[in-house]
């Protein structure tokens, strides 16, 4: 209900706009298909899917200074129709005044310095039915005050919605055995979803340093589970969103080629204690063997013990990546990634690559090999869903 | 004797020069005291005088710092640039940017440049915090994922979006960064020139030995440079070509060619619509605000 009203008041101020300079709109259309390589571990999954999304970029911007962003997404799937869906990414208003920036509405956030996890990120619900690396994100309702100070940016962030998790329906890939039922979430606050969680962060760079150090009270992100036997064989889960409070510390430390990065957090739920860190090296290298090619040669260890709690994608993971940027006029470029799991032989391989074939048109080829996937481990579902994916962006 | 008629003129110059440098020194109140009596110390210290002894490496200087001093005190501009790269058939391909410099007498300036074509990588945006000594802080901020990412100064060297043009060919050019020395006068193009030689100081990281400038004695603008790689073989030629001038005092180029002499690529700029002095400040400068950019 608070949604509806919110976006009619922002219709209201993009069909009246008054003193303005001029608008703006960006429009990108995404056609992929998807091929998985081996049978499906469940019934009604399939081997192939098309699938097409739209994402507008409306921006307006006054007199003033402020401005007024939408950003609307929809996706349509050929084989999961749970997987048609559509999101505001970005619906708000900003009002920059002297050191202060106010944003309200929907907004995306990212907090974090890694490459393969994102520890602390945790303002935007992931947007699961996009992509399963969690770099998708759905937008969140806010009202976000940011400030600059001599010695840094402090930012307080209300935000009072919460969105659920989403799932792959039963003909989708990419899943786990039950089915999900995500319309019945339920939650540990009696307000559900109207409970007004809080975000403090203070971020600062000082010299080769980045640091980010923050405080989240309100409504996990990731839900935990509750088993559900309705009727004879059909099981289903439903997710459970706990209240949490975490804080957590980003920090990057830059050093010629070399770029060290850590996030760690530390998580105080049900009257329980957990944590996760993350370490991670990145080195970049130049122009090697006389060619224009930068290579960035990436190394990430994740120690995760929240999972006695709820599932986490990585527990106690070792990551290896190489970012190519051939450098060219085409912008090619080329990411690989293995994930190992130290504690059983699970391992992982994704790519991702890109290459732009005119202005205004790019291809992308991105892919996930599952292998010797460990029944212990949390992506065990997924063991048969190796995938490659070829996807054609067009910009208008 | 030749030599000490250049220098006499440049000196000329540097009176001029320490008059400016003292009014913008006496005039701030920002800076404490103890500041302005270490600048000067250095300055007296690095600075060629008139009955000193003279090298070819205090010339060069020289030279570099007069070319500084009459491109400084713009406060601010915006420009609009067409990047066009060709490949040795012959094919382009264009980007266009836009990019705002504020000037920071105190460190480096800062700039930002944003990219409005390819659409693909339309909202990329670089912010550059130049320093006059140690490595400039910089930061790419990639529109598709909205996540602003830390840039490695080792990156240097490396190409700007695909361009024959190195970062550190773009990026503020601190007299703190080079040591200099004197070659020669020379004649280009009918206008009387200055040769002087720059040796980046981070040796690590550039990707030259050394830069071979040709600077117009009248104005102090850089028409010619030629790029050594670390082999110490010819890598680029940079053309600097339809100078203007703006402010009454600044001169800005409308054309830059780099072309790669080893790849036989070639990379054109083209520079427009020059704007000086439109109040910016550090605000519009800020790592929280590349996402808003436009």
């Amino acid at each position: 209900m608070k949604t509806r009203v919110f976006f009619q008041a922002m219709l209201l101020l993009l069909l009246f706009p008054g003193q303005a300079t001029a608008m703006e709109l960006r429009t990108t259309l995404g056609l992929e298909t998807r091929l998985f390589f081996q049978e499906p571990a469940y019934d009604e999954q399939k081997d192939t899917s098309g699938s097409g999304s739209l994402n507008l970029e409306i921006f307006h911007q006054f007199d003033s200074g402020s401005s007024i962003t939408v950003e609307p997404f929809y996706r349509i799937d050929s084989s999961d129709p749970q997987r048609n869906h559509g999101d505001l990414r970005v619906c708000n208003y900003l009002y920059p005044v002297d050191r202060w920036q106010v944003v309200i509405g929907f907004d995306k956030v990212f907090w974090g310095v890694t490459e393969f996890v994102h520890l602390v990120d945790i303002i935007n619900q992931t947007d699961t039915l996009e992509s399963i690396d969690g770099e998708e994100k759905l937008g969140q309702p806010m009202l976000h005050l940011l400030t600059g100070i001599d010695w840094g940016t402090i930012e307080l962030f209300m935000l009072p919605y919460f969105r659920t998790r989403a799932s792959p329906g039963k003909k989708g890939r990419l899943r786990g055995p039950e089915s999900i039922d995500s319309s019945h979430s339920e939650f540990e606050s009696s307000a559900e979803q109207n409970h007004l969680d809080f975000a403090l962060r203070y971020s600062h760079t000082l010299g080769g340093f980045d640091i980010g150090v923050a405080e989240f009270i309100g409504t996990s992100r990731e839900p935990a589970w509750i088993e559900k036997v309705s009727g004879e064989s059909d099981q289903s889960r439903i997710p459970y969103y706990q209240q949490i409070s975490q804080t957590s510390i980003d920090l990057q430390y830059i050093s010629g080629a070399w770029l060290w990065k850590v996030e760690a957090l530390y998580r105080l739920q049900q009257e329980r204690n957990s944590g996760a860190t993350v370490f991670g090296l990145e080195y970049t290298i130049v122009n090697p063997w006389e060619t224009s090619l930068e290579i960035g040669l990436v190394g990430e260890y994740v120690y995760d013990d929240r999972t006695e709690i709820q599932p986490a994608p990585y527990e106690n993971d070792l990551m290896l990546g190489v970012r190519l940027n051939m450098n060219d006029a085409k912008t090619t470029e080329l990411l690989l990634g293995l994930v190992l799991d130290t504690q059983n032989e699970s391992t992982i391989i994704t790519m991702e690559a890109s290459r732009r074939l005119h202005d205004g048109l790019k291809l992308e080829l991105c892919g996930a090999l599952l292998n010797q996937i460990d029944e212990t481990d949390p992506a065990y579902s997924l063991h048969r869903d190796s995938f490659v994916m070829l996807k054609a962006i067009f910009y208008y | 004797m030749r030599h000490l008629l250049i220098l006499n003129r440049i000196n000329r110059n540097f009176l001029n020069a320490w008059k400016n440098c003292f009014t913008i020194l006496f005039t701030s109140i920002k800076m404490p005291k103890i500041i302005y009596v270490a600048l000067i110390a250095l300055a007296l210290h690095s600075f060629p005088l008139p009955g000193h002894a003279t090298s070819a490496q205090e010339m060069g200087l020289a030279i570099a710092v007069e070319a500084d001093r009459r491109a400084s005190d713009f406060t601010d501009y915006t420009a609009d640039m067409v990047m066009i790269l060709r490949n040795r058939d012959g094919q382009e391909s264009r980007r266009s940017i836009r990019t705002l410099t504020l000037e920071n007498i105190e460190d480096g300036d800062k700039s930002l440049t944003i990219f409005d074509s390819p659409r693909d990588i339309r909202g990329t945006a670089l912010l550059t915090y130049g320093h006059k000594i140690e490595d400039d802080d910089q930061w790419l901020y990639l529109p598709a994922l909205k996540r602003v990412k830390r840039i490695s100064s080792s990156n240097k060297s490396g190409s700007f979006m695909g361009s024959e043009f190195a970062y550190e060919d773009l990026g503020s050019k601190e007299i703190g960064k080079y040591s200099y020395t004197f070659l020669r006068e020379e004649l280009l193009e009918g206008q009387n020139c200055f040769v002087i030689e720059m040796y980046p100081k981070d040796v690590k990281n550039s990707g030259y030995s050394r830069i071979v400038s040709w600077v117009d004695q009248k104005e102090y603008r850089t028409y010619r440079q030629l790029f050594y790689d670390k082999k110490k073989s010819l890598l680029k030629k940079l053309q600097i070509k339809d100078y203007r001038q703006y402010l009454g005092f600044i001169w800005r180029a409308h054309q830059l060619e780099m072309e790669n002499i080893q790849n036989g690529k070639a990379t054109v700029l083209i520079l427009s619509n020059f704007k000086f002095r439109n109040g910016l400040s550090e605000k519009d400068f800020d790592k929280n605000s590349l996402k808003r950019m436009r």
